[in-house]
Order: C-alpha cells, then sequence, then structure tokens
C-alpha cells in the first residue's frame, strides 16, 4: 500500500513537471527565433536597406525599398477592403442580428477564417487577375482583404457586445434614435477593442506570402501603380530565402528581422492597448 | 435587446417629426451593416464556386480518379493529387504526434498549475509565437533547423530506430520529417491557447471534489478535468490540424518539393499548399491551372470540414463559442 501512494506521488510530480518543460520549451523557441533574427537580421541591416532597390546577384549594397512600399499599398488597399465589410458585419451582429441568421454568420465568418491563405490567393487570381490578365497590387491587396474581414467582424462584435447595454438604453431614453444611439454612443465606447483588433488583424495579413505570391507577384524594380505586379517583404523573404546566393541569404535576414519586428510590434501595442490586459486577444 | 427595441419605439412615438429621418438613418445603417454580414456568407460561398468552376477542365477530364493517381506530369497533361494529399497528410498528422501532447500539456500547466498572473503573461508571450509569419519559420527552418536536424537528431534517430521503415533511406535536409517539426512548431501556440480556454471552463467544484477524495493533481487533471474537457480539446487539435494541412510557405520551403509516395519520413515529399505556390504562375495550359485549382478545391473542402467540425465541438463545451469560438 505505501508503496502505492509512493507511486501516485511521484507520476504526480513527474508529469506536473512535465507540463512545466513543455511551456516553458514552447516559450523557449519564441525568444529562440527572436534572438536569432535579431542576432542574424540585425547584423545584416543598413540603411541601404531602406532606401535602395535590390541589385542583381553579385552586387553588393543593394536595398528592398521597393518591398516595403509596396507592403504598405498591398496592406493599405487590404484595410479599406476588409476593415468597412468586417466592422459593419460587427455591428450588425451585435446590435441588429437575429438568432438564426446571425449564428449562420457567425458560423460563415469562423469558416472563413479558416481558409487557408494559398486558397484565398487562387480565388484573388480567379476573380481579378484572369478578368484583368495580369497580375496587380490591387488583386493581392483584395486578397488581404478577405483574409482581414473574419477578425475585423468577430472582434468588433465582441467589443460592441461588451457595451453595457444600460448606455445604450441611456441614449434612447434621452431621445436618440437606435442608429444614434449606435453611432454616437456604443461605438465610441468599444473603440479602443475594435482599434486594437483591427491592429492584430492587420498585424496577421503583414505577413502573408502565400496569397501574394499569383496576384501581387512580384518586381525587381518601383511599381509605377495600384495596377501593376508590386514587390512585397514577405515575398522578397521566400524568394530570397530559397536562392542559392548567400549575399540574398543575408537580405533574406534583414528583410525578416524587419518584418517580425514590425509584425511583433504592433502586436505587442494592440494587446497592451486592451484595457483588459494580457490575455483575451480575439483570434 | 427586446427592451431597447420597445424604448426606441417610445421615443419615436413621442417625437413623430424628427422621428422619420432618425428612422430612415436606423434603416440605413440597418440595411449597410446587414448587406455587410450577408457579404461574409456570399464571399465564403463564391470562394467554393470560383474553385468549382474553374477546377471544371480537370473534373471533366479526371473524375474521381484525381484523387487516388499518382502521376504529376505537366509535360504529358497528366495529373493526379496523391502525392500531394500523401504528403499534406503526413505532415500534419506528424505534425499533430509532435505537438499535441507538448500543446495539452503546457495548456494543462497554464489553466492548472500556474498563477492566473503568470499564466496570463506566458499565454500572451505563446500568442506571439502564434504571430510570428509563416514565411519566417521557414526562413528559421532552412537555415537553422534543417542543419541541426542533420547534425545532431536523425544520426541518432537512425541509429536507434533506423531499422524502422520510416526512418530508411538518406536524409538530405528537406523532408517530411522537416515539414512537419516545422508544422508542429507553428501549430503548438493554437493548441495551447484554445485548450487553456477550455480547461478554464471546467467547473471548479469538480477538481475540489476529486482532490477531496485524495485524489492527487495529476491524477485530478488527467482522470477528471481533461474528460470533462475532452470535445473542447478535441476542438483545439481540429483547428489546428486545419492549420497544418493549409499551412503553405514554411512547408514549401523545407519539404523538398518531389511528387512521390514514399514510407520514409526522412524523404523529400510535395503538399497540396506547396505544389499551389510553387507552380501556379508557371502553369501554362489550361488543364494544368485547372488541375492546380482542383488541388486548391480539395484542400477548402478538407479544411471547412475539419474547422466545422472543430467549431462545433468548442461550441459543445464551452457553450460561448456562440461569441467566442
Amino acid at each position: 500500500m505505501p508503496n502505492l501512494w509512493q507511486r501516485r506521488k511521484v507520476v504526480n510530480v513527474a508529469m506536473l513537471s512535465l507540463t512545466a518543460v513543455f511551456t516553458v520549451a514552447t516559450i523557449g523557441i519564441l525568444l529562440f527565433i527572436l534572438g536569432y533574427l535579431f542576432w542574424n537580421g540585425a547584423r545584416s541591416l543598413n540603411w541601404n536597406f531602406f532606401t535602395k532597390l535590390p541589385v542583381p546577384v553579385g552586387e553588393t549594397g543593394g536595398g528592398m525599398a521597393n518591398a516595403i512600399v509596396g507592403s504598405a499599398k498591398v496592406l493599405a488597399l487590404a484595410t479599406l477592403i476588409g476593415v468597412p465589410i468586417g466592422f459593419l458585419g460587427g455591428v450588425y451582429l451585435s446590435e441588429f442580428g437575429g438568432k438564426s441568421f446571425s449564428s449562420v454568420v457567425r458560423y460563415m465568418t469562423d469558416l472563413l477564417n479558416g481558409v487557408p491563405s494559398i486558397v484565398i490567393g487562387i480565388f484573388a487570381y480567379a476573380l481579378i487577375v484572369l478578368r484583368m490578365k495580369h497580375f496587380s497590387a490591387f488583386a493581392g491587396g483584395f486578397a488581404l482583404g478577405i483574409m482581414m474581414i473574419p477578425i475585423a467582424l468577430r472582434s468588433t462584435e465582441e467589443f460592441l457586445h461588451s457595451v453595457p447595454v444600460a448606455l445604450r438604453e441611456g441614449a434612447m431614453a434621452l431621445g436618440a434614435s437606435k442608429s444614434q444611439a449606435i453611432l454616437t454612443v456604443v461605438i465610441p465606447a468599444a473603440v479602443r477593442g475594435i482599434v486594437s483588433g483591427i491592429m492584430l488583424d492587420l498585424a496577421r495579413v503583414a505577413g502573408e506570402t502565400a496569397p501574394l505570391l499569383f496576384t501581387a507577384l512580384s518586381n525587381q524594380f518601383w511599381s509605377p501603380g495600384w495596377n501593376h505586379p508590386v514587390a512585397t517583404l514577405p515575398v522578397f523573404i521566400f524568394t530570397y530565402a530559397i536562392s542559392p546566393y548567400p549575399d540574398w541569404h543575408q537580405q533574406a535576414w534583414a528583410a525578416g528581422f524587419v518584418l517580425l519586428t514590425l509584425v511583433l510590434v504592433v502586436n505587442v501595442i494592440a494587446r497592451l492597448f486592451l484595457s483588459k490586459g494580457f490575455s483575451h486577444a480575439p483570434r | 435587446m427586446a427592451a431597447t427595441t420597445a424604448l426606441h419605439r417610445g421615443a419615436r412615438a413621442g417625437a413623430p417629426s424628427a422621428s422619420r429621418r432618425t428612422g430612415l438613418a436606423s434603416h440605413w445603417l440597418y440595411a449597410l451593416t446587414f448587406l455587410s454580414a450577408a457579404g461574409v456568407i456570399l464571399i465564403t460561398c463564391l470562394i467554393f464556386l470560383q474553385l468549382y468552376w474553374n477546377s471544371a477542365l480537370a473534373r471533366q477530364k479526371f473524375g474521381w480518379h484525381f484523387l487516388v493517381t499518382e502521376v504529376w506530369d505537366p509535360v504529358n497533361s497528366v495529373f493526379g493529387a496523391l502525392p500531394f494529399l500523401f504528403g499534406t497528410v503526413v505532415t500534419s498528422a506528424f505534425a499533430l504526434f509532435l505537438a499535441v501532447p507538448i500543446g495539452v500539456g503546457a495548456a494543462v500547466f497554464l489553466a492548472e498549475l500556474a498563477p492566473r498572473k503568470t499564466s496570463n503573461l506566458l499565454t500572451f508571450l505563446i500568442e506571439l509565437l502564434a504571430a510570428v509569419p509563416s514565411v519566417i519559420f521557414g526562413l528559421l527552418g532552412i537555415f537553422v533547423l534543417i542543419p541541426i536536424l542533420q547534425q545532431f537528431v536523425v544520426p541518432a534517430l537512425k541509429s536507434v530506430l533506423g531499422f524502422l521503415p520510416i526512418f530508411e533511406g538518406a536524409f538530405y535536409g528537406v523532408s517530411l520529417f522537416s515539414a512537419g517539426i516545422v508544422l508542429a512548431i507553428m501549430i503548438v501556440p493554437f493548441i495551447i491557447s484554445v485548450s487553456r480556454e477550455v480547461l478554464l471552463a471546467v467547473p471548479r467544484d469538480l477538481r475540489e471534489a476529486s482532490l477531496g477524495l485524495g485524489a492527487t493533481m495529476w491524477e485530478t487533471t488527467w482522470k477528471v478535468v481533461i474528460p470533462f474537457a475532452k470535445r473542447g480539446i478535441l476542438g483545439s487539435i481540429f483547428l489546428a490540424l486545419a492549420r497544418a494541412l493549409g499551412e503553405t510557405m514554411a512547408v514549401t520551403m523545407v519539404i523538398g518539393n518531389t511528387p512521390h509516395v514514399q514510407a520514409s519520413l526522412l524523404a523529400p515529399g510535395y503538399s497540396i499548399a506547396a505544389v499551389i505556390a510553387n507552380e501556379f504562375t508557371e502553369a501554362t495550359g489550361d488543364l494544368y491551372l485547372s488541375a492546380l485549382i482542383e488541388l486548391g478545391l480539395v484542400l477548402f473542402v478538407l479544411t471547412i470540414v475539419i474547422n466545422g467540425a472543430a467549431r462545433l465541438l468548442i461550441l459543445a463545451t464551452t457553450g460561448k463559442g456562440e461569441r467566442h469560438a
């Protein structure tokens, strides 16, 4: 009998320590990724990276200025397409939605969120690139915009829903119509959360590569407009990383460092910005 | 909500002249938001329809044989999805095999053992890991993970388990094995953060009753808490599986891009997402393109089914899934 009790105690301590080890290992991987990229990326980074165009293999001193601007363009387009639909859809679910239609919308939103990014790329290709007969920044922005909708929608809904009913009732008791109450009381009360949700959303699609491969394509030069192929940071990281040239690998590390820094800084700011504190960010 | 609508009507009745304008504004806002919400349904359906229409050529030519044909030969216009299905399923299964114990274990630690503040901070860090772009995982996979595997892990594995057919043959770095490990690292954060929430939703009384009966902390977790939360945990695993199946960049960079079906994990392979990423812009001819789009359709259906099941499972356990899925 005492033997059994000993064994149970040992199993208890062993298994519980193992769960701690798993947690530490997971966080260790994050710290390793951060450390390695910062060490390797910062070394390869210099002023040229931000100001110069890419140079052919063998020459030194090139940069990725066009990819930085290109990423900004594509992300701006994505925000213009994805955020309004997501935001308004979220307002509908939280303020107007009936029971059954809303749950269909919620379910479809979650499914859309789970559609692989490469499939969204095919969708944008079929809808835009095939019609216009060429790759463009617009098609890339459209693909990322579609990817932004689900999180923008669900986080808007969640934060609007957390606004107390008393606020709405107060506004209406003062004579405001439902839309006035929503526009002037409910949305302002939730604006912090909604903005943080959209920032997280943007950070997520900023690193997306797959949907851009055959929508925005890439470009070694400045893109002359919205209707032409455009270079983006994630696509450059991919093409440079799989190339056989050590110079390009260094550039890929530098680009990876810049991209990761941007994504993580936006993530941290958005999560701190949430009044709730650290946890409970929308996925 | 009913109360606010009643109030709203009251306000309108009290001020008839102003109400027409504000009532109209309400309708506009309603129409606009309704259209956006309906737009989401439309977009999701349209994705399916676009994939379906644009793959018509390949579907008519190959029928269901597409799924079991092992040949992928663009030169002779013979296309079969089997090597890619195989690669996708094997890498995802291997990733789950590694990630599930680690993810659920870490979730147990965060939900049951760690003090709430520490737990929140650690979860915050783990969610940052989930935010790392997949192309960065690919970059590290090529230049860090593969050299480590080549130098230490695979020689050790081969000396102990080399007799197994899954560890046969030469190892060139890029392989199903490497892709599975990268995928495992990428999906662990999802398993942890969803499972943790599911575990936190388990009623406290259950734990107290079990501990009160003399069970140890681990026995309580293993025999009471986890069985209670098992559907939600399964949901988190399905969610992670759907991610792994559709993951593109990191896999493309380390899987080796060779369309073969072999027993060995150490051999290079190919996945559905990777072949689309690599060959889509080079696809010459309508049949080729249409075969790639049909691969996209297969991937879409696969992830939708698994995602749908995951959402239902999580919804069934946490009960709050309606809003926070």
